[in-house]
C-alpha cells in the first residue's frame, strides 16, 4: 500500500497510481487527478461521467466498462473518447478514484 | 499493513506520448463464433487508443452485408472440439447435422454472449465505428458476390482492393481471422 500526496491531500494508491480507497475521493481531488493526466478543465460532461462511474461502482462493486457507461449511463461512446482521449475507460476510472475496469467489452 | 510514503505523486502512465500503434484485423469468416474474436480484440485495441482497421473479405462479408449481419449462425459441424457450455462432455459433431441443431446452437451461443453484456454483431459494429474503427470491404468479394456499397452497413467506410488495404495497414500489426 502506497500513500501519495495529490493536491496536498494524502491518498492511498496502487502501484500504477489508481486510488484504492473509495472514500478518499472528492470532487476537488478529481480536478487534480484530471489535471495529472492532461485534462485541464473538468466540464459538466466530465463530472456527469465520473458521477455515473462512482454511483455504478457503489452498486456493482466493479468499475463500469465503456459499453456499460454508454448503455446504462446513457453517455455516447463518441463523447467518452472526446472527454477522455485515447484510453477513456482507464482515464475515467482514474479521475473517478476507482480501479481500472476488468471487463473486455 | 505497511504504508510507503511516495516522495513524488504517483500518476499512471497512459502512454499518451508513446509512438502511435496500429492494428489491422482481417475477417474472412461468416460464422457467428468466428465473427466475435476480431470484434472483441478490436474493441480492446480501440479502448487502448490504438488505431484500428478491420478488412472484411470472403465469408467475412456476411458480417457487414445488411441481408446477413442479423442472422449469422453457429454450427457444430466441423467443430471437433464441440461440447456443451459448462460441461466437458464431448458432443459428436455429427449431431450438428440433425434438423434444427444449428438454430439451437446459435440461440445458445447468443444467450451466452448476451449474459456477458456483449452486444450482438450489428450493434457491436456500430459501437466499434463510434470508437473510431475503420471498417473496409474487400473489392474482389463485393464483385464476386454481386454487391455494392448500398448492400453494406453504413459503418463501412469504403470498398477497397488489396493494394489499398496494404497501404492503409502500413505499419500495422495484422491479425487474420
Amino acid at each position: 500500500m502506497t500513500v501519495t500526496a495529490i493536491a496536498s491531500k494524502e491518498v492511498h494508491v496502487d502501484d500504477e497510481g489508481f486510488l484504492t480507497e473509495y472514500d478518499e475521493w472528492d470532487e476537488k481531488l478529481a480536478v487534480e487527478l484530471a489535471r495529472n493526466i492532461g485534462i485541464d478543465e473538468m466540464t459538466d460532461a466530465h463530472r456527469a461521467t465520473i458521477n455515473f462511474l462512482r454511483s455504478d461502482y457503489a452498486e456493482q462493486g466493479t468499475t463500469a466498462t465503456l459499453r456499460r457507461v454508454s448503455t446504462v449511463g446513457q453517455i455516447p461512446t463518441k463523447q467518452l473518447f472526446a472527454l477522455f482521449p485515447k484510453k477513456p475507460a482507464k482515464k475515467m476510472a482514474y479521475v473517478a478514484g476507482l480501479p481500472k475496469p476488468v471487463g473486455c467489452v | 499493513m505497511t504504508t510507503v510514503e511516495a516522495a513524488t505523486p504517483i500518476v499512471p502512465d497512459f502512454g499518451d506520448d508513446a509512438a502511435d500503434r496500429k492494428i489491422a484485423f482481417i475477417c474472412s469468416k461468416g460464422n457467428l463464433d468466428m465473427a466475435y474474436p476480431a470484434l472483441i480484440m478490436a474493441s480492446g485495441a480501440l479502448g487502448e487508443g490504438v488505431e484500428t482497421h478491420i478488412f472484411f473479405t470472403f465469408w467475412g462479408m456476411d458480417m457487414i452485408n445488411k441481408d446477413t449481419v442479423d442472422n449469422l449462425q453457429f454450427t457444430m459441424l466441423g467443430n471437433t472440439a464441440m461440447h456443451m457450455p459448462g460441461s466437458e462432455k464431448h458432443l459428436p459433431q455429427g449431431l450438428g447435422g440433425l434438423p434444427g441443431m444449428t438454430g439451437f446452437a446459435t440461440r445458445m451461443l447468443k444467450k451466452q454472449i448476451a449474459d456477458l453484456d456483449v452486444p450482438e454483431v450489428p450493434e457491436f459494429l456500430t459501437m466499434l465505428h463510434d470508437m473510431g474503427a475503420h471498417l473496409w470491404a474487400c473489392q474482389m468479394s463485393v464483385d464476386m458476390m454481386g454487391l455494392d456499397k448500398d448492400d453494406l452497413i453504413d459503418e463501412v467506410e469504403d470498398i477497397i482492393n488489396v493494394s489499398e488495404f496494404i497501404e492503409v495497414s502500413d505499419g500495422a500489426q495484422i491479425i487474420f481471422v
